[in-house]
């Protein structure tokens, strides 16, 4: 027997409506019924952090999150970082200025953890980056860099806004 | 994941009503729910969604003590400056806790109902046998690998050690869960595993727990949580231990002395002998040696977790020294500086 329900999310501003059965977590909602495969979906039970999203502002773990949980929420997903010119946030261009990965799987992950990790206040040092980044394991084992690219970004984010477009 | 029915509670009532539904389960944060749904372990034939409802979140702290809404999220109370200041043992066990996004999402009820991580408890395709999962069905862990299992508070049916980190502060600094109809202490709340290791807590069907809250005390004030583990973040507890220490106006004598213990046993483990032996004595390390080994009186190894007992005396004298040197002049606690 298949039950469906019918949400209406509100997904990188826009209004999103798809019926589900109750059981579709908020990654498979986005990946497999919305087209948005920028979540990546690693370990699926909270572990790797990959699946990394925005739930009104606070980055939570898609995977153990249902999608009619959010319903009433606003999402933001890796899709919806960059502005509506496609100029990248300051931390997809620090991730790419400073090498932050191989095979760029965890990335997405990555790159919206740290996002909410300088925007909590919680990147100012390289200790305090390592550990507000410990949910998200590279298994390509980038971390250096990525400690590098988040410090980076958190300068360049705190720096008055000019600034970060010279940059 | 098997398919189940999606209920969003519109009031606490309705949520307690259906709760009692056989196959029906609550979801806060559904970081251990869904989790579990996903092992094959838990399966809902209804999740009701209590995350919308109001009036069950929210932090107070006052000069009494604190009280936590059910529906706070870990993340919240971590980061509560009057928490940190009143209660630094509690904001540090949360903080020490899983990562920054589980604690965005990861209520406080939620949390204290988390389920141990053995991992034969978790994998019920591989190993059918569990008492805890399947009563009566024999325990996968005894003979198997038992790294991560209980020393203390064991059973001949289960020898699973409880996870949670939050837990060990509030049995330590006498915590109250409040439900709608009644206040339990924390160290009661909590049930040993016996021969019903089903049994985790006195919590019963549609009972919701509302809030905790926690006594004002000097210990409490003076505290701190110390965790032991495999890697340095993001990890379960080998060993850790939630610690608060009040001296006499001389610096140096314990009046008041708090000691629980996690990652070795099967439930919150509050150290009372260990806190009878220092009470009324002046601190120095003979003293806080002696008295932590009897954390391990009656304690069981059952082989690959046999370095627990030696390992979490070690994790209390060390978040002793901690608070001990905190707040005096070094100098006036003989030999701990
Ligand atoms: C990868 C990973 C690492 C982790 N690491 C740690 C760690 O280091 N330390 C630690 O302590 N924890 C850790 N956890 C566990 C985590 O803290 C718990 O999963 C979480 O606190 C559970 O809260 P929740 O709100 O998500 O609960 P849910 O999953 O929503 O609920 C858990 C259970 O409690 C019941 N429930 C929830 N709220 C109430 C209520 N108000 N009244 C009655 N019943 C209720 C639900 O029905 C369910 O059975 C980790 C989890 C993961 C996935
Ligand atoms: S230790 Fe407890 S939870 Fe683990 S397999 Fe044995 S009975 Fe089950
Ligand atoms: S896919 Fe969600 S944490 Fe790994
Ligand atoms: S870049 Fe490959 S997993 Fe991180």
């Amino acid at each position: 027997m298949t039950r469906t329900i019918h949400l209406s999310l509100d997904i990188n501003g826009e209004r999103r409506e798809l019926d589900v059965e109750p059981r579709v977590t908020l990654l498979d909602a986005l990946r497999d019924h919305l087209a948005l495969t920028g979540t990546k979906k690693g370990c699926d039970q909270g572990q790797c952090g990959a699946c990394t999203c925005h739930v009104d502002d606070k980055r939570v773990l898609s995977c153990l999150t249902l999608a009619a949980q959010v319903e009433g929420r606003q999402v933001t997903t890796i899709e919806g970082l960059a502005d509506e010119n496609g100029v990248l946030h300051a931390v997809q261009s620090a991730f790419i200025e400073h090498d932050a990965f191989q095979c760029g799987y965890c990335t997405p992950g990555q790159i919206m953890s740290a996002v909410a990790c300088i925007r909590e206040g919680h990147a100012g040092s390289d200790a305090e980056i390592r550990e507000y980044m410990s949910g998200n394991l590279c298994r390509c084992g980038a971390y250096n860099n990525i400690v590098v690219a988040v410090r980076e970004a958190a300068k360049a984010v705190s720096a008055p806004a000019r600034m970060v477009e010279v940059a | 994941m098997r398919d189940f029915s999606y209920l969003r509670a519109a009031s606490t009532e309705e949520a307690s009503q259906a709760a009692r539904e056989a196959g029906a389960m609550l979801l806060a944060g559904g970081t251990t729910l869904l989790d579990l749904a996903k092992c094959g372990v838990a399966e809902p034939d209804t999740v009701i969604d209590i995350t919308h409802l109001s009036g069950l979140g929210g932090i107070a702290v006052d000069a009494n003590g604190a009280m936590i809404g059910a529906l706070a999220k870990m993340g919240e109370v971590a980061d509560d400056p009057l928490i940190k200041a009143a209660f630094p043992a509690v904001a540090e066990s949360l903080s020490l806790a899983a990562s920054q996004q589980l604690r965005n999402m990861a209520t406080i009820g939620g949390n204290l109902l988390q389920r141990t991580r053995c991992t034969y408890f978790r994998d019920p395709a591989v190993f059918p046998a569990c008492n805890k999962r399947n009563p009566g069905s024999g325990c996968s862990a005894m003979g198997g690998v038992t790294r991560n299992h209980a020393v203390l508070g064991t059973s001949e049916a289960c020898i699973a050690s409880n996870p949670g980190d939050l837990a060990l502060a509030l049995v330590a600094f006498d915590a109250v869960i409040e439900t709608g109809s009644r206040k339990v202490a924390a160290d009661d709340f909590f049930l040993l595993p016996g021969h019903t290791p089903e049994k985790e807590t006195v919590l019963q069907p549609g009972e919701i727990i509302t809030g905790i809250s926690i006594p004002a005390s000097a210990a409490a004030k003076n505290s701190t949580y110390l965790k032991v583990r495999d890697r340095q973040s993001y990890e379960f507890a080998a060993a850790s231990a939630a610690v608060g220490l009040e001296f006499e106006m001389d610096g140096k004598t314990v009046r008041d002395i708090r000691v629980a213990l996690g990652g070795v046993a099967t439930k919150p483990w509050r150290a009372r002998a260990v806190e009878k032996a220092l009470i009324g004595k002046v601190l120095d390390l003979v003293a806080i040696e002696k008295a932590t080994k009897l954390a391990m009186e009656g304690a069981v190894s059952h082989g690959d977790n046999h370095y627990k007992i030696d390992l979490a005396p070690r994790v209390i004298a060390r978040a002793i020294m901690k608070v001990a040197t905190s707040n005096v002049a070094p100098s006036n606690v003989g030999g701990l500086a």
